[in-house]
């Protein structure tokens, strides 16, 4: 039972840091980025490629993989501003099917752009990280979940300091509310949605470091199944609300975790999309979200 | 006084006034009306695929021709979806599955015959769209999408899980169509042209089936419920102030697709014999948009090059198989970025029937108007006209 919570808790912050990146690229422009779960994939990738150049191979050290993830954080980010330059600003006004097409293609883009550098096997991650572990509670732990954790919320807290103490951050709240009232009152709509895009997609690279080292192999299509669920985990906690997310990523994590030891865990991402139909279609604005009232 | 004035003017041949500068010849024959040309166009690509297996009938050439043409079934069943109704279905291969699946599992497993299985595939697909659209379509354009990729990764993952479906390895040995004693797999010689294989077969009965399913997809959409589709798509709100039922108008689009992809989808099964929840991945969906994008969304023919596009490139270009899906996917955001209503837009008109304002020719001492011209447009009668009225 705490095994299954413990579990569910280390998953769950994986999604939930996908998930934040979804859901601040959908509150301020409303847009779907299909690409995220790739980012996420990408930043996997970027630490395997730096690890490699430098021939690190099956190293368990904890700071090396602070280096690796702060480097992938700052290259997944840059590629994310470099998406959304190219792919997502000059569509800022077209019909939301374009968009959503676009980030499709983005998607692919990205991950047949990887499988064309790396090719379609797995590959194995570099750090692996230590797996002798003690109770607690009756569950097992190890000291590198316990990092991993660490390393999620500390990213969460970072976030939610920004988004509510800065300046930046109330710009952005700012766009989400009203993108045209808020450049009137004179902010850098296009920088801020940059950053935005940046934060976010530093974030899932973060997630993609840390999940290639904890489960200990990488593939181009990793991101694949992970956009989804961190979407879903969006979609419970209320897309567009950071604690929303937060809790989103964690509570699906601990679902999951019991759907397949109820059901077994063939069955997990039937279970987990399942939820998902069955929130948007009950409670579309999630546990956490506020009513909108939209014009398409 | 009037009437006298008539009278006289009974015989005098009224003239047009003579047109300021040469006008374009109207194009003529199959090129003077787009509904026409489009037509030939049409009869001309019935005909190439009716006479390819004469010029080609190796197993090779069939196959693949039958898989385009599936292609294309697919391709204009989703151009129902997101085409007409404007609705992103990215689990759309999961119709597919179900038409596939149902007609294996019905043939194969209940032992059914093949007659008896299309219409429980039918009936079947019509309840997966239902199912699949009644709680969703009432969702936001970008939420119906990915509920629709979970929808179709469910079907791929219990098509998997199940025992029914053969787990990961599928169905085999579907049977083909048989009609008493004689079956496809029996062959058929006519006109002294053997047709040794059950392809050939296929591609026939396939052929059949794509054509009917082109048109008919073509003609709903200019009919009441296409116009719905359209209207829904471009203005939901607007639609449904005009007294279209939007819910109902989404829902059969979901259908049709549905029901379209569940054919393509029973060709499918019975084409290869085989089928494994490999075949219905999201990569499939993808690939299926992807021919719709390309196209021209809600323009059949731009579809149907799509289609063949898609199918064929990398069978026509070996080199090319490996990079396809990263140009895919390049090729998908610069069509949108730069091109976003395709190869072959739904509005295109025909460049030689566009209708441009001829250029005046530069106004001189030479082409300004002569005094009498002047006068006809004024509508006095010229001299000249009493004159030849007399002669």
């Amino acid at each position: 039972m705490m095994q299954l919570i413990w579990n569910g808790l280390i998953v769950g912050s994986f999604y939930a840091l996908v998930a934040l990146g979804y859901s601040m690229v959908y509150g301020i422009i409303k847009l779907l980025n299909f690409a995220h779960g790739d980012i996420y994939m990408l930043g996997a990738f970027v630490g395997f490629f730096t690890l490699s150049a430098f021939g690190i191979s099956n190293e368990t050290s904890i700071p090396l993989l602070l280096v690796v993830l702060l480097l992938s954080m700052v290259t997944t980010g840059l590629i994310g501003v470099g998406i959304e330059r190219i792919a997502y600003r000059p569509l800022r006004r077209s019909p939301r099917l374009a968009v959503l097409i676009t980030a499709i293609g983005v998607s692919f883009t990205l991950e047949y752009g990887v499988r064309q550098i790396f090719g379609p096997n797995p590959e194995a991650f570099p750090i692996r990280l230590e797996s002798s572990g003690f109770d607690v509670l009756g569950m097992r732990v190890t000291a590198s979940q316990i990092v991993l954790v660490v390393i999620a919320a500390v990213l969460m807290l970072v976030l939610a300091h920004i988004v509510e103490r800065t300046r930046q951050g109330r710009a952005m709240r700012a766009i989400a509310l009203d993108p045209t009232g808020a450049q009137l009152m004179g902010v850098n709509v296009d920088r801020v949605i940059a950053m935005v895009f940046f934060i976010g997609s530093a974030l899932a690279g973060a997630a993609g470091v840390m999940a290639g080292a904890y489960y200990g192999s990488i593939d181009f299509l990793m991101g694949f199944i992970i956009g989804l669920k961190a979407f879903t985990a969006a979609v419970i906690g209320g897309i567009g609300n950071l604690y929303g997310a937060m809790l989103g990523g964690v509570l699906l994590g601990m679902l999951e975790s019991f759907g397949s030891a109820w059901f077994g865990g063939e069955w997990r991402d039937v279970f987990a999309f399942g939820f998902l139909i069955l929130f948007l279609t009950l409670k579309p604005t999630g546990l956490l979200g506020a009513r909108v009232v939209e014009r398409m | 006084m009037a009437r006298d004035l008539d009278h006289a003017l009974k015989h005098v041949p009224l003239r047009a006034p003579a047109p300021l500068y040469e006008r374009p010849q109207p194009p003529k024959g199959v090129f003077s009306s787009q509904r026409g040309f489009m037509r030939a166009l049409g009869l001309v690509a019935v005909l190439l695929v009716a006479v390819l297996p004469f010029m080609d009938a190796s197993r090779y050439t069939m196959s693949i021709a039958t898989s385009a043409l599936i292609y294309v079934m697919l391709c204009m069943g989703l151009n129902v979806v997101v085409g007409y109704a404007g609705l992103l279905d990215l689990g759309y291969i999961a119709f597919f599955a179900v038409g596939a699946y149902i007609s294996g599992i019905f043939t194969t497993v209940l032992g059914w015959p093949m007659w008896a299985a299309l219409i429980a595939t039918i009936v079947a697909c019509i309840t997966a769209g239902i199912i699949i659209g009644a709680p969703t379509l009432r969702l936001r354009s970008d939420y119906l999408a990915i509920v629709t990729l979970g929808f179709g990764e469910i079907i791929r993952i219990t098509a998997n899980n199940l025992k029914i479906t053969g787990g990961p390895s599928g169905i085999h040995g579907i049977p083909t169509w048989s009609f008493g004693p004689w079956g496809f797999d029996d062959g058929f010689n006519l006109f002294g042209i053997d047709f040794p294989e059950r392809v050939v077969f296929y591609y026939f009965v396939a052929a059949v089936v794509i054509v009917v399913g082109v048109i008919g997809a073509g003609r709903l959409a200019k009919g009441r419920l296409g116009r719905a589709w359209k209207a829904v798509r471009d203005d939901e709100d607007a639609a449904e102030a005009m007294g279209i039922n939007t819910y109902i108008a989404k829902i059969s689009a979901y259908i049709i697709g549905a029901v379209w992809a569940g054919m393509a989808g029973q060709l499918m099964a019975t084409h290869l014999s085989a089928i494994s929840p490999n075949s219905f991945q999201f990569l499939y969906s993808a690939l299926i948009l992807m021919a719709v994008v390309l196209g021209g969304m809600g323009s059949t023919p731009g579809v149907i090059i799509g289609a063949l596009f898609v199918s064929l490139a990398p069978e026509l270009l070996r080199d090319f198989a490996e990079w396809r899906y990263l140009i895919f996917g390049v090729l998908l955001v610069v069509v949108m970025l730069f091109r976003p209503s395709g190869l072959w837009p739904a509005t295109a008109v025909l460049p030689w029937l566009r209708r441009t304002r001829p250029t005046p020719p530069a106004f001189t001492e030479a082409t300004a108007v002569p005094a009498s011209v002047m006068e006809s447009v004024d509508g006095t009668p010229t001299t000249e006209a009493h004159e030849g009225d007399r002669a």
